[in-house]
């Protein structure tokens, strides 16, 4: 199988206006004639659904929430970047084009990075229009902060909860379409398969997740907008639903998986603190720009915080990153957290702990500036952990916040599977192997406002939709499907719960495809994962039926997928023999402990291909070229 | 820690409901009401029941899903906490604690603790919006927002639609949801053109749907994870007359 990426010919900067100009348009008046279904409701989702019903098609929108308004990015605490160079310092398309290059260490696409950099500053336009109250200076102008790891100022913040208002921005966006009657919304349904018919996406199997009820869907596109995987280590930054159930069924029908092993572990997130821990909560990255990060100098220094005098602390980061200190990008940030743990300097009960301590910052700004940036995330720090963050320091420690990997995409955001799109996290994305913070909320956004608008129109435009109904064999066979798993799960009733599965599988994958890899260990890990797996299938025990509101039902067929793409990560993460970003091999590091990538080698997107369970997945390659942002060893010295 | 939860056990919105009380040994002060949770539905299903049904998501107080009553109280007995966020350190060791579900006509329940807020989507869609399609903004520093200003509409905007305000209301009234949409819109120069109409129509369908009127008591308020002040419904009150003279 070969992949087409359709990268536009031409300069980079001129790319995405060439691509517009050759797509064809669906006339204004055959939009109504067209059907699309979106799956997800989140910043990329919800923005699609909404945008599409406002140019006039016919959309259905699914979420398994009870509500849109509940799509994990609503979580996204510290902001969103845009290259509006507002705060005059230097900023520029270019610039977040190439740091987003740099920050993804050379593994992805030059022509998508560079679109997402140029929609960046329409989408905060977007945004402030439909009413997203971001911070603003005294005279009435949008203010900004620099943000993990960027040495300019280009990121647009409300407090702390930028993710939520963008969210409610598009989800306000969403309802006035359902409100004019373009959008249908279905809440509490999730999808369950995708509906291929002569190679082409034309629906989805979904289960109604109070009545139970197995329904089908039709229309003449489909988008994915479920967003990311984290959740395969059960203790991750993500929503106890985030799942990876779409993208994973819609993969075993034939869309390649890309880049499965690029996962993102966020630095500041609280530690686990017991046996019962269900999550993990971040800690916005943006507290790095006044907190300082250290730990003791001495192995195993069980003193309080504020009995280790100033000289016998180890502020590690400003010590081996002069340059950029304590915002050094997510992956080295929380390597280099690991590595002081394991070295015997980690804090806290468990020693798997750093201190964040903003003592100076408040002695320096005061106590109110702090405040008023931070305020909803120290509180949130005290309601957990019970300790006072303006007079003790914070302990943090890395957790899974992001996976970067996903469905693979062209620059139409169209999947292997023609008339299957897949937006925001749930594609393979722009990230590379690694995301830049504030990048995620830009890239959900301008895929869903900005970009699968006008590519759905150019495919629809250059298709010819035959009609489709609940009798055609593809249909019955993927609601078969559906029904199957559903069945086989509640008759196993064995004597182990669905949720000691999935810990003991996140175990696995953390322990060995987290935040540090080996061929070995990768090995171990596989072998591991299929006896799991294979002991859940006999061995799992659903209680209830499946046709009520039944969330033990709805975990287990999450849980189910979960196995199998954890398998498929630890074989790209054992095919990928070098360093990169979140995917760190420990045979493959420079004499200093950092990355070290293999450019001549692995310089490709690694797509894989379903080919039945227990065979081994097709690899095909997408050769990445570097003609703007030149391969470097990534120095934040 | 020992606990007991005395939990709403419902199949159906038509099924009768009770209370059952389950004695907890393995409580720990460091674990949110929600782990506590499902350290019980792990008991549970490790003996063959269902375990009991209750919303959640993100575990950390924003996405709005969870939410029942603890004795009494929506949220339970901490300032400002959702329930996955509460830690079993509020509650003294060996204290009972009754949980049920939101109790409103507006919300009817689906099953256990888990009930419909459908209603607060529908009223949303009414007008809780600012019409403007994709690709037609102006420049973001356009407009120019007073910082004050700006960080009102944000007090309002935070509101997480969890529904604690309505159970937690004598009249089950969904004043303070309404009222921070509209408050959250109206005094942002952009929300300026529709703030009359949001306002009639959104008070018309808040009413539609069943909720209480507002009676001025401030429990909705107290019970408010995200703090939403009560001048959020004076607000919606001035908005709602100016509108309906206006939009006549």
């Amino acid at each position: 199988m070969e992949l087409d990426s359709r990268i536009p010919s031409g300069p980079i900067e001129k790319k995405w206006d060439k691509a517009r100009f050759d797509m064809k348009l669906v006339n204004p008046a055959n939009k109504r004639k067209h059907s699309i279904i979106v799956v997800g409701s989140g910043l990329a989702g919800g923005a699609a659904a909404a945008t599409l019903g406002e140019l006039g098609y016919q959309v259905s929108c699914f979420c398994f929430q009870d509500s849109p308004r509940r799509a994990h990015s609503i979580a996204a605490q510290g902001g969103i970047n845009a290259a509006k160079n507002y705060q005059n310092d230097g900023d520029s398309i270019y610039r977040l084009f190439y740091d987003t290059v740099k920050g993804g260490d050379f593994r992805a696409r030059e022509a998508n990075v560079y679109r997402l950099a140029q929609i960046s500053v329409n989408i905060i336009d977007q945004c402030v229009a439909q009413g997203v109250p971001f911070a603003r200076e005294y005279g009435g102008t949008l203010t900004n902060r620099s943000f993990g790891g960027a040495q300019v100022s280009r990121t647009f913040y409300a407090r702390g909860q930028t993710g939520q208002q963008l969210l409610l921005g598009a989800y306000q966006a969403l309802e006035r379409q359902v409100q004019a009657g373009s959008v249908t919304m279905y809440a509490r349904t999730e999808m369950l398969d995708l509906i291929v018919i002569d190679g082409r996406a034309r629906g989805i199997v979904t289960r109604n997740l109070v009545t139970g009820e197995i329904d089908t869907h039709l229309a003449d596109a489909v988008i994915l907008g479920t967003g990311g995987y984290g959740n395969v280590f059960f203790l991750s930054t993500n929503a106890k639903g985030s799942n990876v159930t779409a993208c994973w069924r819609t993969h075993k029908r034939g869309a390649l998986f890309a880049n499965p092993c690029f996962t993102q572990i966020h630095p500041t997130c609280i530690p686990v603190s017991g046996e019962y821990q269900s999550k993990l909560t971040l800690m916005s990255e943006s507290l790095r720009n006044d907190g300082r990060i250290w730990v003791p100098q001495q192995k195993g220094d069980k003193r309080r915080p504020d009995q280790i005098p100033e000289g016998e602390r180890d502020y590690y980061l400003e010590r081996r990153y002069p340059s950029f200190g304590n915002l050094v990008p997510r992956d080295v940030a929380s390597r280099n957290a690991k590595a002081v743990c394991d070295d015997g300097h980690g804090v806290g009960e468990t020693g798997l702990g750093v201190y964040l301590d903003f003592a100076e910052s408040i002695k320096r700004l005061g106590r109110n500036v702090i405040e008023e940036r931070y305020g909803n995330l120290f509180d949130m720090y005290q309601r957990i952990t019970d300790d006072d963050p303006y007079k003790v320091p914070m302990r943090i420690y890395p957790a899974i916040h992001y996976t970067m990997g996903g469905l693979w995409v062209d620059y139409h955001l169209m999947s292997t599977i023609p008339g299957l799109f897949v937006v925001g996290e749930a594609n393979f994305s722009d990230h590379g192997a690694n995301r830049l913070g504030a990048s995620a909320l830009m890239q959900g956004l301008s895929d869903g406002y900005f970009i699968v608008p006008y590519t759905v129109g150019d495919y629809l435009a250059s298709n010819k939709f035959t009609s489709v109904n609940e009798s055609h064999p593809e249909v019955r066979n993927a609601v078969a499907c559906a029904q199957q798993t559903i069945q086989k799960l509640l008759a196993i009733k064995g004597k182990r719960t669905v949720d000691s599965y999935h810990r003991e599988l996140g175990k696995i994958v953390w322990d060995y495809c987290g935040m540090s890899r080996t061929a070995a260990g990768l090995n171990t890990a596989i072998e591991q994962i299929r006896a799991l797996r294979d002991e859940y299938w006999e061995n799992v025990n659903v209680p209830g039926s499946g046709a009520d509101l039944n969330q033990s039902l709805e975990k287990a067929g999450r849980v189910a997928d979960f196995f199998e793409l954890a398998e498929l990560m630890c074989i790209d993460a054992r095919e990928r023999n070098e360093s990169c970003g979140g995917h760190f091999r420990e045979e493959y590091q420079t004499p200093e402990g950092e990355a070290q990538r293999d450019d001549e080698k692995y310089s490709y997107a690694a797509a894989w291909g379903y080919r039945g369970y227990g065979n081994y997945p097709e690899l095909v390659k997408e050769p990445l070229e570097f003609e703007h942002v030149h391969p470097s060893q990534r120095s934040y010295k | 820690m020992r606990v007991t939860l005395k939990i709403w056990r419902q199949k159906g919105r038509t099924d009768p409901g009770k209370f059952v009380s389950y004695p907890m040994d393995s409580a720990n002060p460091d674990m949110s009401m929600l782990e506590c949770l499902d350290v019980l539905n792990e008991t549970l299903t490790e003996k063959g029941e269902e375990p009991v049904a209750f919303e959640h998501d993100c575990r950390e107080g924003i996405c709005g899903s969870c939410g029942f009553m603890i004795n009494g109280v929506a949220h339970g007995p901490q300032r400002a906490t959702t329930v996955c966020q509460l830690t079993m350190r509020h509650f003294k060791d060996g204290e009972e604690l009754v949980i049920e579900p939101w109790r409103a006509k507006g919300f009817p329940l689906i099953k256990d603790l888990v009930v419909d807020r459908a209603a607060f989507d529908r009223i949303i869609a009414a007008g809780g919006y600012i019409s403007v399609s994709t690709g037609s903004a102006p420049d973001g520093n356009a407009i120019l927002i007073s910082k004050p200003v700006a960080d009102r509409s944000m007090d309002a905007a935070a509101c997480i639609g969890c529904g604690a305000c309505v159970a937690a209301c004598p009249n089950a009234s969904a004043a303070l949801f309404t009222g921070a949409k509209i408050a959250h819109l109206g005094i942002l120069p952009q929300g300026k053109p529709e703030r009359d109409l949001r306002a009639v129509r959104l008070v018309a369908q808040m009413n539609e749907e069943g909720f209480g009127g507002c009676t001025n008591i401030g429990e909705c308020m107290a019970a408010c994870p995200k703090e939403i002040p009560l001048e959020v419904i004076a607000v919606m009150n001035r908005d709602y007359l100016g509108g309906s003279w206006r939009v006549r």
